[in-house]
């Protein structure tokens, strides 16, 4: 196959760089802690004993490859474009989160750590964590913030059930990013024992690279099944975008093909212009914060100001530093779709197709009833069902007002 | 400019003792009180004042200095009003070297260069960046010591003997040691481990070296001084002020001199370190 000379998919540079996105903005008590995790990373990557067990969890304990299912009667409701649904929501633990979990635990078990930590904020991380820590023994410690503890008490209840301590966090917005605050404390303060699994493409290098490949299983299956099924690429791609672990996991296989159109949806709250949204490129400027530069909803001071969004995995003000540089490269285009919006989707696909998507990809969903109307019917369009919303139903059930 | 942190570190070694270096938020709890408190702590015996740049979300930091942080933002404090508090000191103090520390999103905001030539105006002498380890000298480090601004790097516990050099290659004014791994104003530090490792870090440079994290009373102030150039103490400052203010956090009488008066007992600590060995 012929590369392309000028290919998007090889960053970060060996700074952890994606143009000026990305890097390693973290305290010196962490440092040699990140510079041993991209030695070990960058030796397990190439090993094909890591590579083999990573597969066979995959395979028999995830359940991968997942389908690219043809949502017909969503198709045939929209009048447009040919949908195909990536179906991570049928992994283990409902959602696309387990890939790069697994990945970090079993670097964790070959660098010898033997207590995990992560944030989490719909739970789904969380989940996923207590999960793997569980099927291979290891402590696990998670951090949420007390917002979401109440929006998504199923999670915080599975959690426990798997064995792990859940530690309600209390500080600044009660949200994502003060989880993650609180699990970058508590890994400067236990450097020895502790293995920091992050749950998106954000932080240091090599958070966002590894993240990022870990998930990449997810767009190397969608090629292939759409070129079984249809014996072509797909014309367009859609994910929706918190930190974007599932959009780039989605989208990077896929870069360097021009002519196949990138959306990815950020959360637009109750709207863009009433400032109470979580659309770090709609409404962000670049800053620095969690160990990258990349888009952050700041104020003019570069004080980092509140999120909202129904979807507690969405609801984080910053994004993954490559999205920030794909964004400002033109590949991928961005849109955002507000709470109503993905309650709407929420419901239409329950209904057309008897799934219950996670109210994250229904952000994904909401664009795609605007976009698919205006394609044409030989357009094909695949969209990244990153999760199930059993988690979610008592949250939409409260926004609906009883009437599902 | 960076020569009052050398001036003053000169002037300790020649008096034979430890320096105490103070950490307050700047604007906590709200600006005139906070001016008040720093313009009286050269008094009280502090060497070098630490001021700290409220940040939302201060990764590195304990719940007594987010705490202290987030009333100073909510009192309306900024980048811009730290920098103008400095100004307004130096109009009654010229030789106490003041270094700002915090994390590199709000500089990064304001402008690199704009805020180098701001601080330098206002009388700043060094920054402390928490989270510009030295991977990232090319952001504010260079362009701070290409200013004149010393800019401090902070050593840990898992800065070994091979990472060292690399941590010290653009440090200037002074090196702070970290004395745990943690976060501000937690465990406080063993003092036999703490002389080893400022012992250690002497072999690879001249330059002062402070000790911070987990000093909380004159008495481990001072057993912390006999091993060390100087001797930084934050969260129990920031503690002794949200101690005195009143139920809407709002500053009171006794505020300043509550303070002061755990500034003084610090300092008498330091200063009695090097007698007390000697005799």
């Amino acid at each position: 196959m012929k590369v392309p000379p000028n290919s998007l998919r090889l960053g970060p540079d060996e700074h952890g760089h994606f143009g000026i996105y990305g890097g390693r903005f973290v305290a010196e008590t962490l440092m040699p802690l990140v510079l041993d995790l991209e030695r070990a990373y960058l030796a397990a990557k190439d090993d094909p004993a890591f590579k083999a067990e990573m597969e066979g969890f995959l395979t028999h304990y995830v359940g991968r490859p997942s389908p690219l299912y043809f949502a017909e009667r969503l198709t045939a409701h929209l009048r447009g474009a040919k949908i195909y649904l990536k179906r991570d929501e049928l992994n283990h633990t409902g959602a696309h989160k387990i890939n790069n979990v697994l990945g970090q635990i079993l670097l964790a078990r070959r660098m010898g750590k033997k207590r995990i930590i992560a944030e989490t904020g719909a739970g789904q991380h969380g989940v996923a964590t207590a999960t793997a820590c569980a099927r291979f023994g290891l402590e696990c410690v998670v951090y949420m913030g007390t917002i979401d503890i109440e929006r998504q008490k199923p999670n915080v209840f599975r959690m426990k059930l798997l064995g792990a301590e859940v530690r309600p966090v209390t500080s600044g917005s009660k949200t994502l990013k003060d989880a993650m605050n609180e699990a970058l404390r508590d890994w400067v303060t236990n450097v020895e024992t502790t293995f920091y699994c992050i749950g998106t493409v954000a932080g240091p290098h090599p958070y966002p690279m590894m993240v990022r490949d870990f998930q990449s299983v997810i767009g190397r299956e969608a090629r292939e099944q759409i070129m079984q099924a249809e014996g072509r690429l797909p014309d367009s791609l859609v994910a929706c975008i918190g930190g974007g672990s599932n959009a780039i996991g989605l989208f990077h296989p896929f870069l360097d093909e021009p002519n196949i159109e990138i959306y990815g949806v950020e959360a637009a709250g109750k709207g863009i212009s009433t400032g109470q949204h979580a659309a770090s490129i709609g409404g962000g400027k670049p800053g620095v914060l969690h160990g990258n530069r990349t888009y952050l909803l700041m104020n003019d001071d570069g004080q980092i100001t509140e999120t909202h969004s129904i979807s507690a995995g969405l609801d984080y003000p910053g994004i993954g530093p490559e999205h920030s540089w794909l964004y400002d490269s033109g590949r991928i285009t961005f849109l955002s779709a507000t709470d109503d919006e993905a309650l709407k989707a929420f419901q239409l696909l329950s209904t057309l197709e008897g799934i219950i998507p996670a109210l994250e990809p229904a952000h994904a969903l909401a664009k795609v009833m605007e976009l698919a109307p205006k394609k044409p019917k030989n357009h094909l369009m695949v969209v990244n069902l990153c999760g199930r919303g059993d988690k979610d139903i008592f949250t939409v059930a409260e926004h609906l007002g009883g009437k599902l | 400019m960076s020569v009052r942190i050398d001036t003053r570190f000169k002037a300790l070694a020649r008096e034979g003792r430890a320096g105490l270096v103070t950490f307050l938020t700047a604007g906590d709890p709200d600006y005139a009180t906070s001016l008040a408190i720093v313009a009286a702590l050269p008094k009280a015996g502090a060497d070098v004042i630490e001021l700290g740049m409220p940040f939302t979300d201060p990764m590195a930091d304990g719940p007594a200095i987010q705490a202290s942080s987030l009333r100073a933002l909510k009192a309306g404090h900024n980048t811009k009003k730290t920098l103008a508090l400095v100004r307004a000191f130096r109009k009654g103090n010229g030789d106490t070297p003041i270094v700002l520390m915090g994390y590199y999103n709000p500089i990064y905001v304001y402008g690199v260069e704009k805020f180098l030539k701001d601080a330098i105006a206002a009388g700043v002498d060094g920054l402390i960046v928490v989270d510009l380890p030295p991977e990232e000298d090319a952001e504010l480090c260079l362009p701070a010591l290409k200013a004149g601004l010393a800019f401090i790097r902070l050593a840990t516990p898992t800065t070994d003997d091979k990472r060292l050099p690399a941590v010290l290659k653009n440090t200037s004014g002074f090196v702070y040691y970290v004395s745990i791994t943690g976060i501000t104003g937690a465990a406080a530090p063993e003092t036999a481990k703490v002389v080893a490792a400022v012992a250690r870090i002497k072999r690879h440079t001249k330059l002062p070296i402070a000790v911070g994290f987990g000093v909380r009373t004159a008495e481990h102030a001072r057993a912390i001084a006999e091993g060390s150039d100087a001797v930084v103490v934050g969260s129990a400052l920031v503690d002794a002020v949200r101690a005195s203010l009143d139920q809407d956090n709002r500053a009171t009488a006794k505020t300043i001199k509550t303070v002061t008066d755990l500034v003084a007992a610090l300092a008498s600590g330091v200063r009695s370190a090097r007698r007390v060995a000697a005799e």
